[in-house]
């Protein structure tokens, strides 16, 4: 059993420069990105020799603190109140800076979900933070400032890709703390969960109100399908550059006829080629199938974080420097309207 | 009582452009490559405002930080309805990163008064990070909903709106004053009005002007961009820019683009014919 201990959240218990991560929750479970984080947070923590802590905010969390223990954390502060129960922006923006300001941790991570992209920067602001978004690899190390020529040792190195994916920016926060950044989803490992921990979960009670509360919802509406996609062994999935909703429906037959799922990018859900619930990437569902068709897809990392464990990937593309064929293992540069009727017929003329 | 709405607009590298090789040699960007052009998603809030305009009445204010070149989005708002226009610039704001960036913003937000809503795209094009317009919330001390695809109702205190959740969709009310980050789901943009590119086609910010020019003349005609620096706005300039800003880019490297590491095939019946007997050999459809 993991030692519960109660403090009033003013102490600076031996908690100065641990790193921490925010743990989303929702239902009666932990987010996968968030564990993710918790992952790499221990990878971090490790290097500079300090904890790794877990932030869980809600009401009776404390199986999902158990649960964030078995996967690496070494503590887990719970903010437990009826008023964190459900998300929302402004409360736990209080609450959050209330507890950073009390341990002062030197680095603060949150998975880049949209819940993690609504919390992050509201929390970065209060405190005069820098916050880097949508970070795919992080790492301890030394970097220099080229503007005052000054080196930083052992300071959080934030890599996320850059102008469209053809570089990759390494942001440093030399001064300000903690040492903000959100991770984008499917980057990091998923770490294995351990039988046993010894870590503390510790209950600190938050200063908050319902007048807290800024936000009510009024309606939910689940969204269907994403798991059909997640268990997709063969997925054909199109971006903007299908053009017309006529051209996307070409996917669907390519897909049937390969006895796979039809998916797409944002972009090609926001043009309404598409539905939502078909929406691979950073803010849809993630997938692991074994071949990914990529047709008119330009490849920016928000969807590429949606293709956990690739296996195969043919990229149709009519532009020979989009990124998404620096991941494929085949690429045919063409116009996807032309290409996709020769599959479904190669494919069917092969017998299957 | 009409709305009073301000809707926060950047100017981004065109999406198109990102492969015609953005970078010199020598690792920095090389601007002048890429066009510039207004960010998709803030088009979408700028519409989301001037429905509001339509259906409740209101006042749209549209306002960017950015180079004086960025005159030109502000231009691009007024010939889809803005009613006002004000570029924030100065050298001094050069550098910011997105905190730096929202302490401009909010700066600016608080010189125009009171305020009902505040708009902007989910996040721009070219960084994608979305922090901006939270940070903005925060700075002003206001509540936000981000993420939105629809206005489902607006009174004079208080608004409810349909907003994308990890979980789906969500109907989420809020008081006013709010910001709200608007996805690209929400609406189809409004073309552009020929009547008023013909009337303030010439408008221009003073920051665009030939030397010597005269911004009374244009002032008279109603085709002065309205521009704000750093004092104007009252932000102390080591708030602002770099000096403001708590990140820094550490280094940038290219990307090693592995061209040769994929196999080319030819989009011919030939070429696709042999791609699919590759891959039932490495059982792919099994």
């Amino acid at each position: 059993m993991p030692i519960i201990l109660l403090t009033d959240g003013t102490g600076m218990e031996n908690s100065a420069a641990e790193v921490w991560v925010y743990l989303q929750h929702q239902g009666r479970d932990m987010l996968e990105p968030s564990l993710e984080v918790l992952g790499k947070a221990c990878e971090l923590a490790g290097s500079l020799k300090v904890s790794v802590a877990g932030i869980l905010a809600g009401d009776k969390v404390d199986v999902l603190a158990e649960k964030a223990l078995l996967y690496g954390a070494q503590k887990v502060y719970v903010l437990q109140s009826r008023h964190l129960e459900t998300y929302s922006s402004a409360i736990y923006t209080k609450a959050f800076c209330k507890l950073i300001r009390s341990k002062q941790p030197a680095i603060f991570l949150a998975a880049a979900t949209l819940q993690g992209r609504d919390l992050a920067p509201r929390i970065a602001s209060a405190l005069k933070a820098g916050l880097t978004a949508n970070c795919t690899d992080l790492k301890i190390g030394s970097c220099l400032d080229q503007n005052t020529g000054q080196e930083y040792k052992k300071i959080l190195l934030q890599l996320r890709p850059a102008w469209g994916g053809t570089s990759i920016a390494t942001i440093i926060n030399p001064e300000a703390r903690p040492q903000m950044a959100t991770v984008c989803p499917g980057s990091m490992k998923m770490p294995q969960p351990v039988r046993a921990s010894r870590g503390e979960i510790i209950h600190i009670p938050p200063d908050v109100q319902a007048e807290d509360i800024k936000t009510t919802v009024l309606q939910r509406e689940p969204a269907s399908r994403r798991m059909d996609l997640k268990a997709a062994g063969i997925i054909v999935a199109g971006g903007a550059g299908m053009g017309t909703k006529e051209n996307f429906d070409l996917l669907r037959r390519l897909a049937t006829a390969l006895g796979g799922q039809v998916a797409a990018t944002r972009a090609a859900v926001a043009a309404g080629f598409i539905g939502p619930e078909y929406q691979i990437g950073q803010t849809g569902a993630s997938v692991r199938p074994r071949l990914y068709i990529a047709c008119g897809i330009s490849g920016a990392f928000q969807h590429l974080a949606g293709i956990e464990q690739p296996g195969t990937i043919i990229a149709v593309n009519t532009d020979p420097a989009a990124p998404i064929f620096s991941v494929a293992q085949y690429g045919i540069v063409g116009d996807a309207r032309d290409v996709v009727p020769k599959l479904i017929n190669a494919y069917r003329q092969l017998g299957h | 009582m009409p709305f009073t709405i301000v809707v926060l607009i950047k100017q981004v590298p065109a999406r198109t452009a990102v492969s015609i090789k953005p970078m010199k040699d020598d690792g920095t960007l090389d601007r002048g490559a890429l066009p510039a052009v207004f960010n998709p998603g803030d088009m979408n809030a700028l519409e989301m405002a001037l429905d509001i305009r339509d259906r409740f009445g209101a006042t749209v204010t549209a306002i960017t930080m950015g180079p004086p070149q960025a005159a030109e989005v502000l231009r691009e708002s007024i010939y889809m309805g803005a009613d006002r226009a004000i570029l924030l610039t100065d050298r001094r704001f050069a550098g910011s990163d997105t905190l730096a960036t929202s302490r401009v913003l909010s700066q600016a937000i608080k010189q125009l008064g009171a305020f009902d809503l505040i708009l902007c795209g989910r996040e721009a094009s070219d960084g994608a990070t979305g922090q901006v317009g939270p940070q903005v919330a925060e700075q002003l001390e206001i509540n936000q909903l981000t993420y939105v695809e629809a206005v489902e109702q607006l009174d004079t205190v208080k608004c409810s709106c349909w907003r994308e959740v990890e979980t789906g969709r969500e109907l989420a009310e809020s008081k006013l004053p709010v910001l709200i980050t608007v996805n690209a789901a929400a609406n189809t943009p409004r073309p552009f009005s020929a009547k008023r590119i013909m009337r303030f086609k010439n408008a221009l910010a003073p920051a665009e002007l030939a030397p010597g020019a005269s911004p009374k003349a244009l002032a008279g005609r109603g085709l002065l961009i309205e521009q704000w620096d750093a004092d104007r706005i009252g932000i102390d300039g080591s708030l602002c820019g770099l000096s403001g800003s708590p990140t820094r880019v550490g280094k940038i490297d290219p990307v090693a683009l592995a061209g040769s590491a994929f196999k080319k095939i030819e989009p011919n019946d030939q070429g696709i014919r042999e791609l699919f007997e590759e891959l039932i050999a490495d059982h792919t459809f099994d």
